[in-house]
């Protein structure tokens, strides 16, 4: 697969409600107010049923960023 | 309203989801929720936050994936007792709420999903204290306890489809959520539609095509004989479905038949083919005819005069759906499937026909309805109204609530949403707490007359405060609308006052959307208009109301 940061926008936005939010590689959940435990939960459930995949629950936990999502979900 | 949800998982998304649904219809929704994992904390303790809140529902959701890791912690010897000291634990904290709270109701998703850990294999159900025995038995249990309980509503937690993730390993691993959130939204879509029928939105009539709706095949091309049900083609899916809208019928489901058909060919199917389930006698209104659906279902409307929005209709054919939902956007019109033998299990899987109330009475309705069809064409040949109330012969039964009553009068506050003063709801439990309260007079109708029985039809609360009376409730049937038994029930209610020299009877109208029919009933009782929706009357200056029932 080859899935990039602008596909990943679109979910962020819709589940925490922001659009104005800007997303990189390198974002992680502090940086947005929105994003917490609760949403986080509900990112990986939309990002799952958008591109039909499942993560481990390894990998759920051992993400850092934006971009060892998008890491994970290419591989 | 309040709503509070206590479960041992994490239970945010539940909460979030329902709160979502809850505020498409209601405004003012207050919810509590209570920390994670602690529903026994929250339950001894009488001065926690929970018993402060003083919720009208409290959704207790324990998962049986959580009640199973208990089960591991607990020593093998007290294992054949597992589920009876469950059951002791919800008893006594029911109890604890039944007094503490007693207005508020439980609703309590059993332990219906399976969560078999197949440590002894399927020779589980003979191992005593395995989990799987255990678990069948806590389900036993909390059966026992909503028959014991009257505020306590457990509802089934399995989805009727296997679609449905219920539970995402990773989520429980990574965020205590033992459910997934499709579960989740499903779960609280149930939960939703039994607080609706607590406040009296429930479906109550469905209206039915017949042709490939219930039979197979075009019954005035096909003839009688060709039509598909019992043995014949693909009818068994037809039959299955008329036994099943037959048991809606038992319950007190009114049934009814829009079809574009000639009149005498459709019923011949009802009188005369033998594998139809389905007669005569189970429909209330029977129209068929080439008018527009729309307008039939009108006319269904106004023979039952239940609202809109308590009526089912289906119909295999999509554009007659789209027009009858077109014109009248109220009526619930479900999207059949397209093979007749997905009908049924669809219809099912939608759990269309929630309620929290039952009694034997129900099943009476339709034969009701009939005798309603009776009296209207009667009264079309009466010109003066006063004779044809006469000619009527009405005969009323009024007493003070009775305990045989309390089902029936519990369902009436639940159901009626047009003649109804104040729109209060009252359960089982309610009702039996004003009766066992002297500061209230309860007054409640049966009528008949020379058409049959209309079963309780009316009820009214009247609260004695010191010297003054207040009308909390006046509810009646719209089925015996104009009756005058209204005037009746007021002389009754004044001779009452009489007797306990109470002078000032207050009352108030509390306006909704659907009850304008009594907006101006408490003038019509003679009552003293105060403000808008306010009204008094001094019971020494009452002039009797002329009725025309004896009792």
């Amino acid at each position: 697969m080859d899935i990039k940061i602008e596909d990943l926008s679109p979910i962020f936005c819709e589940v925490l409600e922001n659009d104005d939010l800007l997303i990189t590689e390198s974002t992680v959940a502090a940086d947005v107010p929105e994003w917490d435990s609760l949403n986080h939960i509900y990112l990986v459930v939309a990002i799952e049923k958008q591109f039909k995949v499942k993560f481990t629950t390894h990998q759920i936990q051992s993400w850092k960023c934006v971009g060892d999502i998008l890491t994970d979900l290419n591989k | 309203m309040k709503i509070a949800i206590i479960g041992n998982y994490a239970t945010q998304f539940f909460h979030k989801s329902l709160l979502r649904k809850l505020k498409k219809n209601h405004s003012d929704i207050q919810m509590y929720q209570s920390e994670f994992n602690t529903i026994d904390i929250e339950l001894l303790d009488i001065h926690s936050g929970l018993f402060q809140f003083e919720p009208d529902y409290i959704i207790w959701h324990e998962s049986t994936l959580g009640l199973r890791d208990t089960f591991y912690q607990s020593i093998t010897e007290n294992r054949v007792e597992f589920a009876l000291n469950y059951q002791a634990r919800i008893e006594g904290y029911l109890n604890t709420i039944s007094i503490n709270l007693p207005g508020t109701k439980v609703i309590f998703p059993n332990h219906g999903i399976n969560f078999d850990d197949k440590v002894f294999g399927n020779f589980s159900l003979k191992v005593e204290s395995s989990w799987m025995f255990q678990r069948n038995k806590i389900n036993t249990s909390i059966n026992q306890l909503a028959l014991q309980f009257s505020n306590f509503y457990p509802m089934e937690s399995q989805p009727s489809t296997n679609e449905l993730v219920v539970t995402d390993y990773s989520m429980v691993v990574n965020a205590e959520l033992h459910f997934s959130p499709d579960y989740l939204d499903w779960l609280s879509e149930s939960v939703l539609k039994t607080i609706e029928a607590f406040r009296g939105q429930f479906k109550k009539c469905i209206i039915l095509d017949l042709d490939n709706t219930l039979w197979g095949g075009i019954i005035g091309d096909d003839g009688l004989e060709n039509i598909h049900i019992g043995t014949l083609g693909i009818g068994k899916a037809f039959t299955r479905l008329q036994k099943w809208l037959k048991e809606l019928k038992n319950r007190g489901i009114i049934l009814a038949v829009c079809s574009k058909n000639n009149e005498d060919i459709a019923k011949s199917a009802f009188e005369q083919h033998p594998e139809m389930v389905l007669k005569l006698e189970d429909i209330a209104v029977f129209m068929a005819n080439w008018n527009s659906k729309a307008d039939n279902i009108n006319q269904i409307q106004k023979i039952l005069n239940i609202g809109f929005d308590s009526m089912v209709f289906i119909d295999d054919n999509p554009a007659e759906r789209e027009i009858v939902r077109t014109h009248i956007p109220k009526i619930l019109v479900p999207e059949l499937p397209l093979d007749p033998a997905d009908y049924l299990p669809f219809l099912i899987s939608q759990n269309i026909f929630e309620t929290v109330s039952y009694s034997n009475n129900d099943s009476e309705r339709t034969r009701q309805y009939q005798e309603e069809s009776k009296r209207v064409a009667f009264s079309q040949s009466i010109t003066n109204m006063d004779d044809y109330l006469l000619s009527l012969n009405m005969r009323a039964v009024i007493s003070n609530f009775q305990s045989f009553d309390i089902e029936r009068i519990a369902q009436l506050s639940q159901r009626s949403n047009q003649f109804n003063l104040r729109t209060k709801r009252y359960s089982i439990q309610d009702i039996e707490n004003i009766m066992n309260n002297e500061n209230y007079l309860t007054f409640s109708v049966h009528l008949h007359d020379k058409f049959g029985s209309y079963g309780l039809i009316s009820m009214v609360i009247v609260k004695i405060e010191e010297n003054t009376a207040f009308i909390d409730t006046w509810i009646m049937s719209c089925r015996v609308l104009k009756r005058t038994v209204e005037h009746l029930l007021m002389n009754l209610i004044v001779s009452k006052l009489i007797e306990r020299k109470i002078d000032i009877i207050k009352g108030e109208y509390l306006p909704t959307d659907k009850n304008m029919l009594v907006e101006h009933l408490l003038s019509e009782l003679a009552m003293d208009k105060l403000d808008e929706h306010n009204y008094q009357l001094k019971i020494s200056k009452y002039i009797p109301l002329k009725h025309f029932i004896n009792y």
